[in-house]
């Protein structure tokens, strides 16, 4: 692989840049392979990495229906925070957070991890209480937040309005470590290390149905051929009830639609990234100067990947309320992503009723934020056939022992 | 933003006059069923890219809920009828079956 | 130069002249200009500067694909940043400055980066500023978000307002061109409602200025026509200034009017935002000519060859004195032969066709211009304006023939449909070879709530580019929606036209064909993102073969005219490098809206006072009168204490609470649910919803219930009185009105659908007065009451009484702890009551308290509140409320799900009182420690605080909390850390603080 850095740049500058490689090889599949990752999103790409680098598993193929990268890793609002409320959320959110730091330097690909501090707005007594009291779990979970006052708030984000008649901001979760970054460019630096790595990305492959044998996973039949494998991982996000009904198996999994909008690109007016839950919005800047914002999902299940607007009227309205700046602006964009939503909230990183099969899934809105710590506790599962520490609390035997791990409780709605 | 037709006003109205409440036709259950039964009855969900029953509730409107059909991908409504029944009518069915003649009707157990 | 043409410009009032600024100069336009074409008139063609090199840009386009003729307009809190200059009306005292440059437009230092240009290839960035780790935050990001972004926005308040308007119709149409006339026309005769929507304030399209012949007449005076009838009819609705932005989810359509731009000072609102349903949708939406790919197309003076034409025709003004026309196909020739006629000197037409053009070609000959077939031009000369080209042949490397002094290029690549709201809904496309375009493709429309199409496209939308293709499609288009919804008509018969006939297009993705990388990497194909072919090749080149991956690298399409005239040319170019054909690398996704629109209309009147409703109570004024603290409870607002002169929230709070346990205090709790449930099986149906026992509660007795949702956590408590054999009435939570209300209805509505219950939430039809304290049974005496003493209303018990004529129910209830009565009277009586209560203040000594109040007492008490001590998490047996979970009934919601694994498991958290070893309160939320760290590295939890107070009548901390093994460890104490390093001591301690054995509310 060739290295990226300025100097390389400058080399290829002189030759019109006529030197650069591929990012990721597209090769002839091989028949089987030790690891079969089925979605090439940030969540089945980082997998795969931590497989080779951590546990130095290869032979590996990552499957992509469409083009790698193509599905929610390239339509969230890149946000990165930790303060979640619950410690098995806490621990793998903080994991994932802190790969982030590196990653760039690790992958050898710029990510503009942006770690410029989140803060979620506190807008009613119910509110101040939750974040008190995460600010406070987060404390004993080794993830430093601080519960902000309102003039804090201000002097972090001047274009808030603390004293909305409706809503006064009365404090704010800060999460200082938290921030952004550049959503693409996560998947195609996993890609590019992957392919490095000896591993095939093997795009426009999609899956039609899963090969096994004695409740034991053998492969997969895809639309360019059979593939087998020892060990498959399904990480497929709205797409996992379709695979998991090719394994035979069903999920707690529902998708539907969420909206997500940007700007016009205005001079930087915003350092944070800022999240309103009561209001149902978050907002950032993102260096290309699009104030980025989130908004609610559909009620049902849903696959057109459409914007819808009354969605987008509602978080508009809530955002204008609070930066009341931002009604001079205009909107540029407005996009669908389908997320796929567990009956917690929280995702799955589990172990299936196929041996050998494993599935992550479920991340509904939070899953950016998630891609590495993700990725490296699947690839501890996947290689060892059991869940780790922080995989292990995601299991789908919650559901029917009733141990769910349920983040709405701190008024966090949206992630 | 979806059109819905409520079956009690006889009305097509906005989906903002509506609440969605999730996959129809679930049969409760309760005290007496297994663990497993219990997990599927409250979570397990049929999440087809394609038609998909539907329980609705008319809440800015009478209040009523009803069922619809409904694809998930090219989001046509096949109708939409009573809440106070075990499986979808009989006109609903042969609505489907006129654009997707494989289809068939598969209860959720 | 640029400058105005004297009897020119359609559309412009040369006898109104009007002064504007720009940059602070002070200019002159006239009625009926753009800013663009003011501008121009004034030889401001250099308007911004690029996004990513800040090159020099001049006006592309004259309409809404115009890509760098972005302007702030206004001045302070009503400026508005990255306007469009094209699509702004000039009006007296207009203010405008340019953008994204620094120290000034002239001379922007970041136009450095364009000699640096070789070192920012596309994805620069994913390859450089790794290292060291801090630089990217404190040195790299800054600088690139300071250097990126376009205008500077105001961060004031916005003063203007904006409005919704919904439209019901049967038929809207999108576009006020030709086509969106004639079947606005043929609809309307149909008898059809009809709306037709214009983004321009002109109707008449592209139509208007090549005037075309109809019916023997001309053009202008067949749109005046036609334009007059459909005024006239009743059932058509012309909205002009109104853009169709996007259509969503069963056709739903969304239109942006701009009411009070086009002037200074006008009333009204700023913006309309415009939901539209309609049965059937008409896009009539035109098409966009696209650049051409030589070097230097950046260069001002470069202009899209019908925005010539548009400029001179519509606004009189000429973008220089010797234009060079260079296109592949036969509307450019229109141009040239304008200019002719407006007498400017056209030195050259470029045809990249071996064979040339049709008819045109003959008229362009005729008034003497060079017509050169088969070349291209190789490189346009000049820095911040045109200064000359170089001809080359088509096919080759760009081998210079010729140089050609000129002011001004003139490009035409061809003509892409506008097939933005085709596609926002799911309507397919097709690659048309012929035309070199996506079309729609009619087999895939868009389709609605019936899976039929909802819209349908006509004129050169459809991509039908002559006035006799397009009036016929669009006739038998607009028939055939008509008869969708059941009409027809013979009264709009199809006029006569000639069009002229063209020779077609011939595709040309680059100029000249072989051109060397020298000449590429000054090939704009984004210009306003800075994205140029070597670009998208660099992009193909490293494997981002995807049109959505080689978008996403290069940033092309990205920028705020959202590709309108890049998108065709950046996918030829990378289907070229990937050796494919275009139709097989595909095309993008259209995003709503069509263009940008204001955030304030999207928002609407919903803002400030507005901005959601507030649900008051009928004291609410009184309480405001009197110092209310308002908290905000779900869309209630509820005094949260009442403050006087000179005393603290806390301070109220204590002397509100000390009130109630010494005197009497009296709570407004009318925002208290109450649901009446009423018929024969309403016993049945509330022992379902309830965990414990309805059906058996005796006539005149209340009980405390809790209701579980079915996967078992505790929603929601209230008290439950039996009002008659077949009625009760029920209590909730003043958050949880609406959702238990909508609960039982769903339960009734889709389970129990036999049960006859009807259930009906009267929350706002009775106001509800709590008066608190040991004189509370004298107060209410006093009022009248006079069935309220212990015998006749005991604890748990309910009376009717009347109160000065008017009917109350007292409830002899308590969550205080005190003697307490709840007196509920109809709500129009509210206000009248809570004054009769206060008259009686001083006599004994009543004060009115606070929801804080409340929630000490409750405390105090150890009572649960829902949301304080349950969170979605708990369930009953955590907080000891094991007797309310009816050990008699079969069945209830919640039942099951108790009896899984995780539910009976001895290690869940236990409710018990905490009492600070040192008498502080203890920190909200705080977390008890146990020993070491759990196996990801976090300290092991074993409890929380769930409700922490100061108790103003212990005078010491008291908190509620949830402890693992809590009640079998009573006495204990536990370490509770706070965040600033120092850890609280607590004592586990029963949850009841206060009078322990009941006796105060049973006097």
């Amino acid at each position: 692989m060739k290295r990226y850095s300025s100097f390389a740049i400058v080399r290829e500058a002189f030759r019109n840049h006529s030197g650069w490689k591929k990012a990721w090889e597209s090769p002839i599949p091989k028949k089987k392979y030790d690891v079969v990752i089925v979605g090439a999103g940030g969540h089945g790409l980082a997998t795969a990495y931590y497989l080779g680098k951590n546990h130095g598993i290869t032979n590996v193929a990552v499957l992509e229906k469409g083009w790698l990268g193509g599905g929610n890793t390239g339509r969230n609002t890149t946000i990165i925070r930790s303060n979640y409320l619950q410690d098995p959320s806490a621990a793998i959110y903080e994991k994932s957070r802190s790969l982030y730091e590196n990653l760039s330097q690790d992958l050898n690909y710029n990510l503009m991890f942006s770690p410029r501090g989140v803060m979620m707005l506190a807008q009613t007594e119910h509110e101040v209480r939750g974040y008190k009291r995460t600010a406070m779990a987060n404390a004993l979970q080794g993830v430093p937040t601080e519960y902000i006052s309102p003039e804090k708030v201000k002097e972090l984000c001047p274009i808030i309005n603390i004293s909305g008649p409706r809503y006064p901001v009365l404090g704010a979760l800060w999460q200082a470590r938290g921030g952004t970054a550049r959503h693409d460019a996560v998947a195609w630096g996993y890609a590019r290390k992957c392919s490095d790595m000896g591993m095939h990305i093997l795009q426009q492959k999609e899956v039609t149905s899963i090969i096994s044998k004695n409740g034991r996973i053998g492969g997969v039949a895809t639309t360019g051929g059979d593939i087998l494998c020892d060990k498959l991982c399904i990480v497929v996000a709205g797409h996992s009830g379709a695979l998991a009904e090719m394994g035979g198996f069903r999920l707690p999994l529902e998708s539907v639609a969420l909206q997500a909008l940007v700007s016009e690109p205005i001079k930087p007016v915003m350092d944070v990234v800022v999240m309103a839950n009561t209001v149902h919005g978050y907002m950032s800047q993102s260096d290309k100067g699009e104030m980025v914002i989130g908004g609610g999902a559909d009620g049902y299940n849903n696959y057109t990947q459409r914007g819808s607007f009354h969605h987008i009227e509602e978080t508009v309205r809530s955002l204008v309320e609070t930066f009341p700046m931002i009604s001079r602006l205009k909107m540029l964009r407005q996009w669908g992503g389908i997320v796929d939503m567990t009956g917690d909230r929280s995702p799955i990183i589990s172990k299936t009723p196929l041996e050998n099969c494993f599935i992550n899934c479920g991340w509904g809105t939070g899953g950016f934020k998630a891609i590495p710590g993700s990725g490296w506790a699947t690839a501890e599962m996947v290689a060892s056939g059991e869940a780790g520490p922080l995989a292990s609390p995601f299991s789908l035997n919650r559901f029917k022992e009733g141990r769910f791990i349920d983040e709405s409780v701190a008024a966090g709605v949206a992630h | 933003m979806l059109l819905l037709n409520c079956p009690y006003c006889n009305l097509s109205c906005e989906e903002t006059e509506f609440q969605a409440g999730g996959q129809a036709h679930l049969k409760r259950q309760s005290v007496g069923s297994s663990d497993q039964e219990f997990e599927s009855y409250l979570f397990a969900r049929k999440n087809p890219k394609g038609v998909h029953f539907e329980r609705w509730q008319h809440v800015n409107g009478c209040g009523k809920w009803f069922h619809i059909a409904r694809s998930t991908v090219t989001l046509e409504i096949f109708g939409s009828y009573s809440a106070q029944t075990l499986s979808p009518p009989k006109q609903i069915r042969v609505n489907i079956n006129k654009k997707l003649p494989e289809w068939r009707w598969e209860s959720s157990k | 130069m640029s400058s105005r043409i004297p009897g020119h410009g359609g559309l412009v009032n040369s006898s109104k002249p009007l002064t504007f600024q720009f940059n602070g100069k002070e200019l002159e336009g006239f009625q009926g200009d753009t800013l663009a074409s003011a501008l121009l008139a004034n030889n401001q063609l250099l308007i911004g500067r690029s996004f990513k090199y800040h090159r020099p840009r001049g006006l592309v386009a004259s309409g809404a694909e115009e890509p760098n003729g972005l302007v702030g307009l206004g001045e302070a809190n009503s400026f508005e940043p990255n306007a469009r200059a094209t699509t702004t009306e000039l009006f007296d005292g207009l203010v405008s400055c340019s953008q994204n440059h620094w120290p000034s437009l002239e001379f922007d230092i970041g136009y450095v980066n364009n000699y640096l240009s070789s070192l920012l290839p596309a994805g620069f960035y994913y390859k450089t500023f790794i290292h060291p780790r801090p630089a990217w935050k404190y040195i790299f990001e800054p600088i690139i978000r300071k250097s990126a972004g376009l205008g500077k926005p105001t961060k004031g308040k916005d003063p203007d307002k904006y409005e919704h308007f919904y439209a019901y119709v049967d038929v809207l149409i999108v576009g006020g061109g030709i086509s969106g006339l004639y079947s606005a026309k043929v609809a309307a005769k149909s008898g059809a409602r009809v709306l037709l929507i214009e983004q321009t304030p002109h109707l008449g399209g592209q139509a208007s200025i090549d005037n075309p012949l109809i019916d023997q007449g001309s053009i202008a005076k067949w749109i005046t026509e036609l334009t007059k009838e459909l005024e006239g009819m009743n059932n058509v609705t012309i909205k002009a200034r109104t853009v169709g932005v996007g259509v969503y989810d069963h056709g739903y359509s969304l239109a942006y009017e701009r009411l009070t731009d086009h002037e200074l000072n006008l009333n009204g609102s700023r913006h309309r935002l415009w939901k539209i349903r309609a049965k059937q949708i008409i896009t009539a939406t035109g098409a966009i000519e696209r650049p051409l790919s030589f070097a230097n197309n950046d260069v001002p003076g470069v202009m899209l060859a019908s925005a010539v034409r548009n400029y001179l025709t519509n606004y009189g003004v000429s973008i220089g004195d010797r234009t060079v026309v260079v296109t592949n196909n036969d509307d450019a020739y229109r141009t040239a032969i304008s200019l002719k006629n407006a007498g400017l000197s056209v030195p050259l037409i470029i045809d990249s066709r071996p064979s040339g053009a049709g008819e045109l070609a003959k008229t362009a000959r005729d008034l003497g211009i060079r017509i050169e077939n088969g070349k291209a031009i190789s490189i346009v000369h000049g820095k911040d304006r045109v200064k000359g080209i170089s001809l080359c042949d088509q096919v080759g490397s760009g081998t210079v023939l010729e140089e050609i002094s000129c002011d001004a290029v003139a490009m035409s690549g061809g003509w892409s449909p506008v097939v933005h709201l085709w596609s926002h809904c799911g309507g397919k496309l097709n690659w048309d070879n012929e035309l070199c375009a996506f079309r729609p493709d009619t087999q895939l429309p868009p389709t609605g709530v019936n899976g039929l199409a909802c819209l349908s496209v006509v004129g050169s939308a459809n991509g039908d580019l002559l006035i006799d293709d397009i009036l016929r499609v669009t006739y038998e288009v607009t028939l055939r929606v008509i008869k969708e919804l059941g009409l027809e008509t013979n009264e709009a018969p199809l006029p006569s036209t000639k069009g002229i006939k063209e020779n077609s297009i011939s595709a040309v993705w680059k100029m000249p064909y072989g051109a060397s990388t020298k000449l590429k990497s000054k090939t704009w194909l984004d210009f306003q993102n800075d994205v140029k072919v070597t670009d998208v090749e660099l992009a193909a080149q490293e494997g981002f073969e995807s049109v959505e991956h080689a978008k996403r690298y290069t940033t092309l399409g990205m920028a705020t005219d959202q590709g309108k005239l890049s998108n065709i040319n950046g996918l030829a170019i990378l289907s070229e490098s990937l050796h494919k054909d275009i139709p097989s690398v595909g095309t993008t996704t259209f995003r709503p809206p069509y263009s940008p629109i204001s955030m304030g209309s999207i928002a609407g009147e919903a803002r400030s006072e507005l901005f959601q409703p507030i649900r008051k109570t009928p004291m609410h004024d009184w309480h405001d009168k009197h110092g209310a603290k308002w908290e905000p409870v779900g869309h209630w607002l509820r005094p949260y204490c009442y403050v006087q002169k000179g005393e603290s929230v806390k301070q109220a709070v204590f002397r509100e609470v000390t009130a109630c346990r010494n005197k009497v205090g009296v709570l407004d709790a009318s925002t208290l649910g109450k649901i009446m449930v009423r018929g024969k099986d309403s016993g049945k149906f509330l022992d379902m919803i309830y965990t414990n026992m309805m059906s058996n509660l005796k006539l005149g007795k209340c009980r405390y219930g809790l209701i579980c949702s079915e996967n078992g956590f505790l929603i929601d408590d209230g008290v439950v009185a039996r009002i008659d054999e077949n009625s009760y009435l029920c209590h909730t939570t003043s958050g949880g009105a609406e959702n238990i209300h909508s609960m039982m209805e769903e339960w009734l509505q889709t389970e129990w659908w036999d049960f006859e219950v009807y259930v009906t939430n009267v929350t706002e039809q009775f106001s509800q007065i709590t008066v608190v304290g040991e004189n509370a049974r004298r107060v209410l005496e006093k009022l009248g009451c006079s069935k309220i003493c212990s015998d006749s209303l005991p604890f748990m018990g309910w009376v009717d009484e009347k109160v000065f004529g008017v009917d109350v129910r007292v409830y002899r209830i308590s969550f205080s702890g005190e003697l307490s009565f709840e007196i509920s009277v109809p709500s129009n009586k509210g206000l009248f009551l809570w004054n009769e209560i206060l008259s009686l203040e001083k006599e004994f000594g009543i004060t009115p308290y606070g929801t804080e109040a409340l929630h000490v007492m409750r405390a105090e008490k150890g009572f649960i509140m829902i949301g304080d001590e349950t969170d979605g998490t708990v369930i009953p047996q955590d907080l000891g409320l094991d007797w309310a979970l009816s050990k008699k009934k079969n069945d209830y919601i919640g039942k099951r799900a108790h009896q899984r694994l995780y539910m009976s498991n001895p290690e869940r958290w236990k409710l018990v009182g905490l009492e600070s070893t040192d008498g502080s309160v203890i920190p909200e939320g705080a977390y008890a420690i146990g020993l070491g760290e759990n196996e990801v590295g976090q300290k092991v939890t074993i409890g929380r605080v769930t409700s922490t107070y100061y108790s103003p009548t212990l005078k010491k901390g008291i908190a509620l909390g949830l402890v693992a093994y809590g009640p079998d460890r009573l006495g204990e104490t536990i370490q509770f850390p706070t965040l600033t390093n120092s850890v609280v001591e607590a004592k586990i301690v029963s949850p009841i603080f206060y009078d322990p054995d009941g006796f105060k509310q049973n006097v």
